[in-house]
């Protein structure tokens, strides 16, 4: 928990190509515990977005109940934001999203807002396939309320209290799968090398991109026995490998390609690079992903990168027709049929 | 046996089996009444099924123009051979049963009381038809040839129909209108005229026929909404129906086939709701349509609304209740959990439409009102005015009407303003100024939260910041019950003391019960509640009359409830009548009510 940031800005910092600066893309400051992995994600979050020089007012970021959905506050300042309330940020998003498809949205969320409470809205939205980067700051526990074990936390992990966790964990990522979730991605949030390249690459997914992001919480999850603990994650990590997200008309350069390196195009021509650690697995293979995933969980090992992606992809707004100009911009003369239209209907009424 | 008779007065129901056809005859029937110039109501009494349990359709007509439910059924169409021995003991005395005489009669229902006009409907059916399933559909059509004919009807206003219905199916008109013969040709032959007549009149103006949630719909077409979001349930369903289907007339780019609306049938009332808050917030107007329980799902973000002031608009389609209740029966009895739906201190703008003409500008009006008062508006309709056909005044748009968008801060005026806080009193009215997402690029970004906040929208526990953001939407509620609709009063005896109190679909029986009220020399004025909060017109009628009904359609009292307590009205001031059965009220039943209980 920092009570001071300093105002001092070095005059040498660089900008962004349309000239922001990092600190345009800060938030108020975090009230949240000294050492959350959550900050962690708001920093690579922000580090996200000034690198890709995203204007801060095209972006809404959106949230539901939690110590997850507070981080809004603390990155994107100039962003407008909605917390929402507690599970229900998908359906508040899906509004969104429909009223104005020009802008990037980007939804947080804990375990706990996704997985129990909101569940059904959560599983909605991937199926519609939403427009959005819905990151997952996942703890395995109930933060704000001291600590009680969330949907997450897995079978037998063991809380601070000692208590061992006897129900089956969600696996969010397998469930995004079965759903036909079109991009699947899970982090650290201490990885940040891996963790801004996944979000870059969510922004720019057509469609409902999901990143579940272990997150430790120090203060109620992060003991010997936990298994969304710091040093738990980091001994049974396993990366897919690391990706670049390569902006639209980018030079690759040669050196970043070897034999294990795939380029994904996506829709905007833009192109993912994963550097993959093996060479039996193509991230946009579902297949691929079920097997790689399974057998990861076989030998408790947390499986990292992006996991997978539908280079077809197609989002609510292609499914639905909507029209090119954004539906918040249409005025009376594109929405009111007039009094003669309703003279003629009214006609066919008599 | 009684001697009954009228002439453009009676009431005839048709109890017939869901799923059959009889609906279009029976409507075919109520179409006639109207094209003859007769004012006319008819309501369907159906079951939460979609086939094979007992519908019956009830027809009133009423020169008088009366358009509200009459009690007696003065001539009974029974051909559902499963609600037949019920059917029978409904007639009133002195009333007339048509039935299908292929079959005999049973002894227990005979009746000595009533007569008895038996057509071989299925019968001349055999003989003229060859397969099941038009046997099934033209004896709906020969009942309603034999009783138009006994009625005294023209035939030529249902062979129009027939063939205006039938135009893009033509060779069916011939098969139709030979059933529809059989029917007066066999009535004419065994049967008298009847008592009761239908004589063509000049009654009906430019009035049209149609139903509430259709104009709903209209309205929400109308008024620009782009984002529709929604769960299925009746009696609301046929809301979103009507947009989505005006929608695709209207709206659809007939070059590049974009659309410009988005319907999405949600997951549960829940996300309805929030889909609606999300598009509002974003600058789309955007509304939903359900019933009873889906309004209990919708509180959570009715409160999210109400604090953290974001435009909604709800077309509540009211239905029996509790709970599940009678689905497929109205009655007026959200109104307590729609005025304060949600924990804390919460209360909801209401809209009270009581015609078709009302569902359609008081729809349009509510997305003016929700974003002038950045808040959610219920338009409390029912499964009376959403699901039968209405005789209404015809629908108008006024072409140089604008939408009304209330204060929302576009990016010149934020460039020109030295601060901006989402929650600031500027006006002195309590209405703060909004800014709509990615409209500036520094200026009138801010956090929407159901937390407490500060003028700023900062986070804040303060006490003394809480108290005076609650106490702004106090004062925002004064200034809504300034602007909202007056109710619309009628003084019938300026010396009268007298006062009914009505809303929506109870204004119909509530009006005619002023005139029987009247012939037993009780002469009532009137006030037709059109809003909550209550203008200070409401106070005023209260005030300045001693006898006062409050006329509902639900068991507790719920409207009395609500003037009681936000008008500090001495209880014993307001009296009661309640129906709650799941029929729409009469105006028999309310004055016999207040001449008992006087």
């Amino acid at each position: 928990m920092t009570y001071q940031r300093p105002n001092f800005r070095h005059p040498d910092l660089p900008q962004n190509k349309i000239g922001f600066y990092r600190k345009d893309y800060e938030g108020a400051l975090s009230t949240l515990c000294a050492g959350c992995g959550h900050d962690s994600i708001s920093g690579a979050i922000i580090q996200a977005c000034y690198e890709m020089a995203i204007e801060p007012h095209r972006l809404a970021k959106l949230s539901g109940i939690g110590c997850s959905s507070k981080t809004p506050a603390y990155f994107l300042g100039n962003s407008h934001g909605f917390n929402s309330v507690h599970g229900r940020m998908p359906s508040v998003a899906t509004g969104a999203v429909m009223a104005n498809k020009d802008l990037l949205y980007l939804g947080v969320s804990g375990d706990g807002d996704t997985a129990s409470i909101g569940m059904g809205q959560f599983v909605h939205a991937i199926r519609r396939n939403l427009n959005i980067l819905y990151i997952v700051m996942n703890n395995g526990c109930y933060g704000l309320t001291k600590g009680q074990d969330s949907a997450t936390a897995d079978q037998g992990s063991i809380n601070k209290s000692g208590v061992e966790n006897s129900f089956q964990g969600i696996d969010l990522i397998g469930l995004g799968l079965e759903l036909g979730a079109t991009f699947l991605a899970r982090s650290f949030s201490g990885d940040k090398s891996q963790l801004i390249p996944l979000i870059k690459a969510g922004l720019s997914h057509p469609g409902f991109a999901l990143i579940d992001v272990i997150s430790p919480c120090v203060t109620f999850n992060n003991n010997v026995g936990s298994t969304k603990s710091y040093d738990y994650t980091r001994e049974h990590i396993e990366a897919t490998g690391s990706i670049d997200l390569v902006p639209y008309k980018s030079e690759i350069t040669h050196s970043q390609i070897d034999g294990t390196t795939q380029i994904i195009t996506l829709h905007d021509e833009s192109s993912i690079q994963v550097h993959k650690l093996s060479q039996d697995w193509d991230p946009t293979s579902k297949i691929s992903a079920y097997n790689k995933m399974h057998e990861a969980k076989t030998v408790k090992e947390i499986l990292t990168g992006l996991i997978y992606i539908d280079t077809e992809s197609k989002d609510l707004h292609s499914v639905l027709k909507t029209s090119k100009k954004p539906l918040n911009a249409l005025t009376e003369s594109d929405l009111c049929p007039g009094n003669d239209a309703l003279a003629k209907i009214c006609a066919g009424m008599r | 046996m009684i001697d009954l008779k009228g002439i453009n007065d009676v009431v005839i129901r048709f109890a017939t089996v869901n799923g059959t056809g009889s609906a279009s005859a029976n409507n075919m029937f109520a179409k006639a009444v109207y094209k003859m110039g007769v004012p006319v109501t008819p309501k369907n009494i159906f079951p939460s099924n979609i086939q094979g349990l007992p519908t019956w359709y009830e027809v009133r007509v009423s020169e008088k123009g009366y358009l509200g439910r009459r009690e007696g059924i003065d001539i009974l169409v029974a051909v559902n051979a499963q609600s037949f021995a019920k059917d029978v003991q409904s007639v009133r005395s002195g009333g007339y049963l048509m039935y299908d005489s292929t079959k005999l009669l049973a002894d227990e229902d005979k009746r000595p009381d009533i007569h008895y006009i038996g057509i071989p409907m299925m019968e001349m059916c055999i003989a003229h038809y060859n397969d099941a399933r038009t046997h099934l559909l033209m004896k709906n059509v020969i009942y309603v040839g034999a009783l138009a004919a006994l009625l005294g009807m023209e035939i030529s206003v249902f062979e129009n129909l027939i063939q205006e219905q039938f135009k893009k199916k033509e060779k069916l008109i011939p098969g139709n209108i030979q059933a529809l013969h059989l029917g007066v040709d066999y009535a004419l032959k065994n049967y008298s005229l009847l008592p009761y007549k239908i004589e063509r009149r000049d009654l009906i103006g430019d009035r049209i026929l149609i139903e509430g949630n259709n104009a709903c719909g209209l309205g929400a077409l109308f008024a620009g909404a782009t984002v529709g979001s929604w769960y299925p349930i009746t009696p609301s369903t046929s809301v979103m129906n009507a947009f989505e289907k005006w929608c695709y007339k209207f709206r659809v780019d007939p070059e590049t086939g974009e659309h410009k609306f988005a319907i999405i049938q949600a997951e549960d009332e829940l996300a309805a709701m929030g889909m609606v808050l999300g598009a509002n917030w974003n600058g789309a107007r955007s509304f939903t349509a359900t019933s009873g329980p889906g309004v209990s799902l919708m509180s959570e973000f009715l409160g999210l609304s109400y604090f953290a002031e974001i435009p909604a608009v709800l077309i509540d389609v009211q239905r029996g209740g509790p709970s599940t209740g009678m689905p497929t029966r109205t009655q007026q009895s959200d109104l307590m959990i729609a005025a304060y739906a949600s924990h804390g201190d919460t209360k909801h703008v209401l809209l009270f439409p009581s015609n078709p003409k009302e569902c359609f500008d008081m729809t349009a009006d509510a997305f003016d009102f929700a974003e002038r008062y950045q808040t959610a508006i219920l338009i409390m309709t029912d499964l009376d005015l959403g699901m039968n056909d209405h005789l209404s005044d015809p629908l108008q748009w006024d072409d140089s009407r604008m939408y009304k968008r209330g204060k929302v801060l576009t990016a010149v005026e934020l460039e020109s303003m030295k601060s901006f806080g989402r929650y600031q009193d500027v006006d002195g009215d309590g209405i703060p100024y909004r800014t709509i997402p990615g409209t500036h690029p520094t200026k009138g970004s801010y956090f929407t939260r159901g937390s407490s906040k500060d003028e700023n929208a900062k986070y804040t526990e303060e006490s003394e910041a809480y108290v005076r953001n609650v106490d702004r939407l106090a004062k925002k509620w004064l200034t809504i019950q300034k602007e909202i609709y007056p109710p619309e009063i009628t003084i019938n005896d300026k010396g009268s003391k007298k006062g009914l109190i009505f809303f929506g679909t109870s204004s119909y029986a509530a009006i005619e019960a002023i005139d029987l009220l009247a012939e037993n020399g009780l002469h009532f004025n009137a006030m037709r509640l059109k809003a909550f909060p209550f203008t200070k017109e409401v106070l005023e009628f209260i005030d300045n009359h001693d006898e006062i009904y409050v006329i509902e359609q639900n068991r507790d009292a719920q409207c009395r409830t609500i003037l009681i307590t936000e008008l500090n009205i001495n209880p014993s001031k307001l009296k009661s009548v309640l129906n709650y059965d799941g029929f729409p009220i009469t105006a028999q039943f309310i004055s016999e009510k207040i001449i008992t209980n006087r």
